[in-house]
């Protein structure tokens, strides 16, 4: 080894939006990398969402010569089962960052780094708009090629679903990941199964008003149920409900600023428990 | 904190540590420590297997919240302020590591951006010259040896060019050739950088030849600390690993004013 020189190194500033940003982005940097040296990765994450599009959209075709609402909106399968894992990866993303720097035994790395709390739940964030739209937007090439549907076909409400969704699958991910830290490693199963205690009160493919009475109100306090509602308005009324789209944005304010707390105190928790230190495989 | 200490202590400490406590439910890990450690020294944090040597570091580091006490470093309670000396500060521990599937440049370019340095490139190219590490910075983290990730892990430890560096085992997994290259590296930079070293080992030799002071524990306490030199006159020993049985065994060979030193300052 040679022998070192010591000359001082040069730092940018470390308080301030920009190095703020520019630690979130060495984050997104360290994911990108794993992501994207890795095929089986990039095509596991559109391969689900494909392969449950293929089969709503067969069942669409099944159903339209005797399903009347089917012929008035074709895409009424296709695009909710779209939407749903808009929701999902939206969730699984920020899980799954916190679960790779678990398996790396990195966190304390981070942690003893200059990196934020809150930078790296941005990080996280972003990360899930990132597997989202690698996940769903390969779902949403083959349907178009397949099936000749675009989710594009929703116009600007696409928008305002998205973003609900997208913020839904964050507030529910960072309390994810929060039990995760809190149980360790063992609690991992959560990041895959959590979404599917939601999906049935979401009424991603049938109106909340099927559920029973009780039911329903659980669905009301649920931000994806009312963009589920509101995607049912356009496509068979034609008309974007604002008042869905008013309810989905206060509850996913609420919801999102519980995920950030309970976060928070899972990381406290964590440091109380010396479990940064020691936590992964 | 560090106002209680005389001014000279003070302004020369880089670390100082007051009354720190860790409990887990029952147990008391480390029970009330005191103890400081001079600017641009290199100390040894002694002990056996549960001494409390990882739980102090872990606090130090800020990844651990002290149950009671106070932690001083470079000037700033880092129990309050700990972003403010995050960014001097840096560490290697044989707890954590680094992404096994990104390249050795991959994970060190990811640590130079975390920590901002200007020029993340030249620095990496400089610290892989050094730690023999070029042939290496295409490869998986997770395809090398241990040596060479303790290597790589050093690289990262230094990438901020640390005003304080905390070591835990930092050679212990290395061969003798390379443990002795990682030394002499490790004790050129503390002189050429003024950088204060605070490194738990359970290397004697490597204590006696890198380490300034040395603080021992038991069971969570302080019992004794001072220079290699003096240790070693004051227990009548040989060498510091005769010392370390005395005192992790804590039998009556240990001497009364050894006894005597427990939570002092340096």
């Amino acid at each position: 080894m040679d022998r070192p020189a010591h000359a001082a190194i040069a730092l940018y500033p470390q308080s301030g939006l920009a190095p703020s940003a520019r630690r979130v982005r060495a984050l997104i940097r360290r994911h990108a990398y794993l992501l994207l040296k890795s095929w089986p990765r990039i095509v596991s994450m559109a391969y689900y969402p494909t392969v449950t599009m293929v089969l709503w959209a067969f069942l669409t075709i099944y159903l339209t010569p005797t399903t009347n609402f089917l012929k008035d909106a074709p895409g009424f399968f296709i695009g909710a089962v779209l939407l749903w894992d808009i929701l999902f990866r939206g969730q699984l993303g920020v899980s799954l960052t916190l679960i790779e720097e678990l398996y790396s035994r990195n966190l304390a790395n981070l942690f003893v780094s200059p990196l934020r709390l809150h930078e790296f739940i941005a990080g996280q964030l972003v990360m899930s708009v990132l597997r989202a739209l690698i996940g769903v937007g390969g779902a949403c090439v083959f349907a178009f090629l397949l099936f000749h549907y675009s989710i594009f076909s929703f116009g600007f409400p696409l928008i305002a679903f998205f973003t609900m969704l997208i913020v839904f699958g964050w507030a529910i991910g960072l309390a994810v990941s929060a039990l995760i830290l809190r149980w360790g490693l063992g609690a991992e199963e959560l990041a895959w199964a959590a979404m599917f205690l939601v999906a049935p009160v979401s009424g991603v493919y049938y109106p909340i008003g099927v559920l029973p009475p009780w039911l329903q109100g659980v669905a009301n306090a649920l931000p994806s149920a009312h963009v589920f509602e509101g995607m049912r308005a356009l496509l068979l009324d034609g008309m974007f409900r604002w008042d869905h789209f008013a309810w989905a944005a206060g509850l996913n304010v609420v919801y999102l600023a519980l995920g950030v707390l309970v976060f928070r105190w899972a990381i406290a928790y964590a440091r109380e428990h010396g479990m940064l230190m020691q936590m992964g495989e | 904190m560090s106002a209680h200490l005389p001014s000279s202590i003070a302004d020369d400490a880089a670390i100082v540590v007051s009354g720190l406590y860790k409990n887990y439910k029952e147990v008391q890990a480390v029970k009330g420590i005191s103890f400081t450690v001079r600017r641009g020294t290199t100390t040894a944090l002694l002990g056996g297997n549960g001494a409390g040597k990882t739980t102090t570091l872990s606090m130090l580091l800020g990844v651990l919240t002290p149950t009671a006490g106070t932690i001083t470093m470079l000037g700033e309670d880092t129990l309050r302020h700990r972003y403010r000396v995050l960014p001097r500060i840096n560490f290697t521990s044989p707890y954590v590591d680094l992404p096994k599937r990104l390249t050795v440049r991959e994970n060190l370019r990811v640590f130079a951006d975390l920590y901002g340095l200007r020029d993340p490139r030249g620095r990496i190219a400089e610290l892989a010259a050094q730690f023999d590490l070029e042939g290496l910075l295409k490869r998986p983290y997770g395809h090398l040896s241990a040596g060479q990730r303790t290597r790589v892990s050093l690289a990262k430890a230094l990438l901020n060019q640390p005003e304080v560096l905390l070591l835990d085992e930092p050679t212990a997994s290395l061969d003798p050739d390379i443990g002795d290259r990682m030394r002499t590296y490790l004790e050129d930079y503390q002189r050429d950088s003024r950088c204060t070293m605070l490194l738990a080992s359970h290397n004697m030799g490597e204590v006696e030849r890198m380490c300034d002071d040395v603080i021992m524990l038991r069971a969570g306490i302080v019992v004794d600390q001072g220079s290699p030199d003096e240790l070693i006159a004051r227990y009548g020993r040989a060498d510091m690993e005769e010392v370390f049985l005395d005192i992790a065994r804590g039998g009556d060979e240990q001497p009364a004013a050894g006894a005597a030193a427990e939570n002092i300052a340096m």
